[in-house]
């Protein structure tokens, strides 16, 4: 058990280095010059070699990288080109609004489609079923933006009773702060809802197969104790690992609805830097994603081994 | 692990009951049967409500791609400050945009990058990552795990974020929005043309063809391959579906297709900033038209997956 956790969490930090790599690769080496790319093409050439020179992106490759990669392990993010500031001194409140607005999404995700799929799988093949899955497959697949579009038509512009950003005034209470929040949210619900709905679908599906739900129907239990102490706590393990995976894919959807919604998080901040060609804070803020995501993975992993008694107890393979 | 395989569409098992016919074990008989098999797997689909559904869809929008620009009541580019910001009327169905633009002739033209777009990226993708993927599925060893890796740090990202990363790196254009879409998504298609690979590995005709001292390129590209066509068939088009999300997306963000082309995510970009002063037709028209575009093709992926994944 010790071992696997240790041996995942190697792999993990495998996998950030080569994903700082790619990070790298595409924020430092691919646009080619950054001086060129910050003053524009008029610029004398001297200018550039001067600014390439204070940037230090006229140093080898590996050089650049090493020092990139050392700074982010003792905190520094590198300088904002734009901002003219390090990035660690500004990114930490955009970050902290981004996991607000997921972990509100998230919470009310993970209930609403575990209770979808299982009301799905104990109706399969019925009305109900079916349109549980055409729907929620359906509104996973639109962009975050579209659905958005049409919920601030809809609950904003049409019923009125929904603000059209995420931004409540400055010291207004937490329910109206959550409030502003709802619209934002739904986009990303729409999305997660087909993934953990379908995935706790067929893990209750499977379970209401197995030969342990058989034999606690036979003996009399009824219905909804079968369901409750022998479907739902095997159907679950599958889908844990389902909503870990999907973490990293909410905080993607946050970069679209933050900026449909105005709101001040880590992708309205990544995409202002990609306008400006501001790399350190882009490459920041991609790698704060790829960690978080990594981290949900790892998480996951570790909580499917502990939940899962054949791997627990070091009987599996 | 799960006996349900939680990735295929919920449906399937209950059309899997119409069809008897296993087209893996039909495809080493006879030609005479895959034929057959062939032919009724075709009728299942066109009885199929949501494949025709998806594919009426599909077609209009692929008939506005082409012929928009002739039948379009407006050009799509042409402003005019007499009449901004009008509500849908008689004139303009879908209203008009800030600059004045015709909504309903921007709707109907801005089908047309998006649909070029996006097939040739997946294509590529499919491509690519169908190479890769029969690379390391049957190559193996240090290769295989070098890949691997890779594809498991480049996944670790959302595919938009990978995406918006190289195209902000490298500058938004027709070819970079391709390019860098189709190899975003050839490490996705490699993993699941590996895990096809994988299972075709041990089976006879392989080894077979390693007595017969077949090269390497001929294994891979003539035996496995068409036996691994299915999940291929399948994966083209759920990122088919992904291509066109993806797309939307980047230029909803500005770094997709750019303006004054007509593209409906640019259109919503731009026109989004006017949704809270109540201009919702210029907005909401392009995102309803987004919508059902990857739905027509999600509809169309699920039947096709139905059908041959059984």
């Amino acid at each position: 058990m010790l071992l696997y956790v240790l041996k995942r969490v190697g792999l993990a930090l495998v996998t950030l280095v080569l994903l700082s790599l790619i990070i790298f690769f595409a924020g430092q080496v691919l646009p080619g010059n950054a001086g060129r790319a910050i003053l524009g093409p008029f610029a004398s050439q001297h200018a550039v070699e001067v600014l390439d020179h204070k940037l230090g992106v006229d140093r080898p490759l590996v050089t650049q990288y090493w020092s990139w990669a050392s700074g982010i392990l003792h905190g520094n993010l590198g300088t904002s080109y734009q901002q003219q500031a390090p990035v660690s001194s500004f990114i930490y409140p955009y970050l902290g609004r981004s996991l607000r607005l997921a972990a509100f999404a998230f919470v009310i995700v993970v209930p609403l489609s575990i209770f979808g799929g299982i009301v799905a799988a104990l109706n399969r093949g019925r009305i109900i079923d079916r349109v549980l899955s055409t729907t929620s497959l359906s509104l996973s697949t639109v962009p975050e933006f579209v659905s958005g579009v049409v919920l601030i038509v809809v609950f904003a512009l049409g019923f009125k009773i929904l603000p059209v950003t995420a931004n409540a005034p400055p010291g207004s209470s937490f329910p109206i702060q959550l409030k502003y929040l709802i619209l934002p949210a739904i986009p990303l619900v729409f999305i997660l809802f087909g993934y953990i709905a379908r995935m706790a679908r067929a893990g209750t599906i499977e379970a209401l197969e197995s030969d342990y739900v058989r034999t606690a129907t036979l003996k009399g239990l009824p219905r909804w104790v079968v369901i409750r102490r022998h479907v739902l706590r095997n159907s679950l393990l599958p889908t844990i690992t389902v909503i870990a995976t999907q973490t990293g894919y909410l905080i993607g959807g946050l970069v679209v609805v933050e900026n449909l919604f105005t709101y001040p998080g880590i992708g309205t901040l990544i995409i202002t830097a990609a306008n400006h060609k501001d790399f350190p804070t882009l490459e920041a803020g991609v790698l704060f994603i790829g960690i978080v995501y990594l981290a949900a993975t790892l998480i996951a992993d570790i909580l499917y081994t502990f939940l899962n008694p054949r791997i627990r107890l070091g009987k599996a393979e | 692990m799960t006996a349900v395989d939680p990735l295929g569409p919920p449906s399937a098992g209950e059309i899997s009951a119409s069809a008897t016919t296993n087209p893996v074990s039909a495809t080493g008989a006879l030609d005479v049967s895959v034929g057959r098999v062939r032919r009724e797997q075709l009728a299942q689909l066109l009885g199929s409500k949501a494949f025709i559904v998806g594919a009426l869809i599909l077609l209009w929008w692929i008939v506005c791609a082409i012929f928009a620009s002739r039948f379009a009541p407006y050009n799509a580019t042409t402003t005019n400050i007499l009449s901004l910001q009008q509500a849908p009327s008689a004139a303009h169905w879908f209203g008009t945009n800030n600059v004045g633009e015709d909504v309903f002739s921007r709707v109907l033209v801005g089908a047309r990058d998006i649909l070029e777009i996006a097939p040739l990226a997946t294509l590529l993708g499919t491509v690519l990552g169908t190479t890769i993927g029969l690379a390391q599925g049957y190559l193996r060893g240090p290769f295989d795990m070098l890949v691997g890796r890779i594809v498991d740090a480049a996944l670790s990202l959302p595919i938009v974020i990978v995406a918006f990363l190289f195209v902000v790196a490298v500058g938004p254009s027709t070819l970079t929005l391709t390019v860098v879409i189709g190899f975003v998504f050839s490490l996705i298609i490699a993993r699941t043309v590996r895990t096809a690979v994988l299972q075709e590995r041990e089976l006879d005709y392989l080894a077979a063809a390693r007595l017969r001292d077949e090269t390497v390129l001929h294994v891979m590209f003539i035996e496995i391959l068409p036996n691994v066509l299915g999940p291929i068939l399948v994966e083209f088009t759920v990122r088919l579906g992904y291509a066109i999300f993806t797309i939307a997306t980047l230029s909803f963000l500005g770094f997709g297709v750019q303006l004054p082309t007509p593209d409906w995510g640019a259109d919503i970009a731009v026109n989004s900033t006017y949704l809270a002063a109540g201009y919702w037709w210029e907005t909401l028209f392009p995102a309803l038209a987004i919508a059902s575009l990857v739905i027509a093709i999600n509809l169309i992926g699920d039947s096709i997956e139905a059908v041959l994944v059984q």
